[in-house]
């Protein structure tokens, strides 16, 4: 979903990027204050793990593919403000080096998805396992729900930024979007699912206390 | 296993090395922009390093790709474990 220059007004982007780091300068706090011992190479692996698997994209239906976003796995293993970081460090880091996402659209790219989708894959993840019970839960259920969540979410904002910047009518742009990124969303929701599974099974001393 | 970190390390690695069996169709983005006719909106880079993950002088795409994703995932691996030791080191200190 990374959006390429050109796509955007300059109102829009400059948007994007004023909203970003808004979000970034708190995050930069936050993530000081909570971060643990282990979670220092946590992030590390957390960066190197989204950044390579957001380049196997797999097919979807009708000749369309996909990709991991990783927002909302990274926000159920080291909470949202440090998967802002982590989504940012990765965003930035495809657009300087890799130009895969526009240098003047990267704020809003960050604010898709490194601020919406960690942020709503984190709170439908904490919701669904409130409500599902904590005992004996590995995460996955929940973790497939918001990880899909978080994908349809950051297809909703970024379909509302083309509409503001004049490129797309809504109304042609919003139920495409969300319509390719529901089945994209599908493939986000697994691999999440499973990575929660295999952490939970082989080091579930990283989930975050809440989540075990 | 202490240095576990080293494990997630070698599973994002491998998965750098599996990248040139990536879908080539474009995702959902590029496949709406086709299809609704915005496409053409797309401005170029202004300056290229590593365009579409090929590192480049690597005549051989599977090649060129691998050594791109090997590259940006070492990259962020530092990135991420080096923000975060930072972050933690400011308030320790």
């Amino acid at each position: 979903m990374h959006i390429p220059d050109g796509f955007l007004s300059v109102p829009v982007a400059t948007a994007g990027w004023a909203l970003s780091a808004g979000t970034i300068a708190p995050a930069v706090r936050r993530t000081g204050k909570q971060l643990g011992e282990k979670q220092v190479p946590l992030m590390g692996v957390m960066a190197a793990f989204i950044f390579a698997a957001q380049m196997l994209n797999f097919p979807v239906a009708g000749g369309t593919s996909g990709h991991l976003i990783g927002g909302a796995l990274a926000a159920v293993l080291l909470g949202p403000w440090a998967a802002t970081l982590i989504m940012t460090a990765v965003l930035a880091v495809q657009a300087l080096l890799f130009q895969d996402g526009g240098l003047l659209a990267l704020g809003a790219n960050v604010l898709i998805m490194g601020v919406v989708a960690p942020w709503v894959g984190y709170g439908v993840y904490r919701g669904l396992s409130r409500l599902l019970g904590g005992r004996s839960w590995k995460g996955s259920l929940p973790g497939f729900v918001a990880a899909w969540t978080s994908v349809v979410a950051a297809s909703i904002v970024c379909s509302l930024a083309l509409w503001l910047s004049g490129t797309v009518v809504l109304s042609i742009v919003l139920p495409a979007m969300v319509g390719v990124h529901a089945l994209i969303g599908v493939g986000e929701g697994l691999i999440t699912a499973a990575a929660l599974a295999f952490i939970a099974a082989t080091r579930r001393d990283l989930l975050p206390t809440e989540a075990a | 296993m202490k240095r576990w970190w080293i494990a997630g390390l070698l599973i994002a690695l491998a998965l750098a090395l599996l990248s040139p069996l990536a879908s080539p169709h474009p995702d959902g983005l590029e496949r709406v922009a086709e299809d609704k006719g915005f496409l053409d909106a797309a401005r170029g880079p202004l300056f290229e390093l590593i365009p579409d993950y090929l590192f480049p002088g690597i005549a051989n795409e599977a090649a060129a790709t691998v050594v791109a994703g090997v590259v940006g995932t070492l990259l962020l691996f530092g990135l991420g474990y080096g923000l975060a030791h930072l972050l933690r080191r400011q308030r320790v200190g």
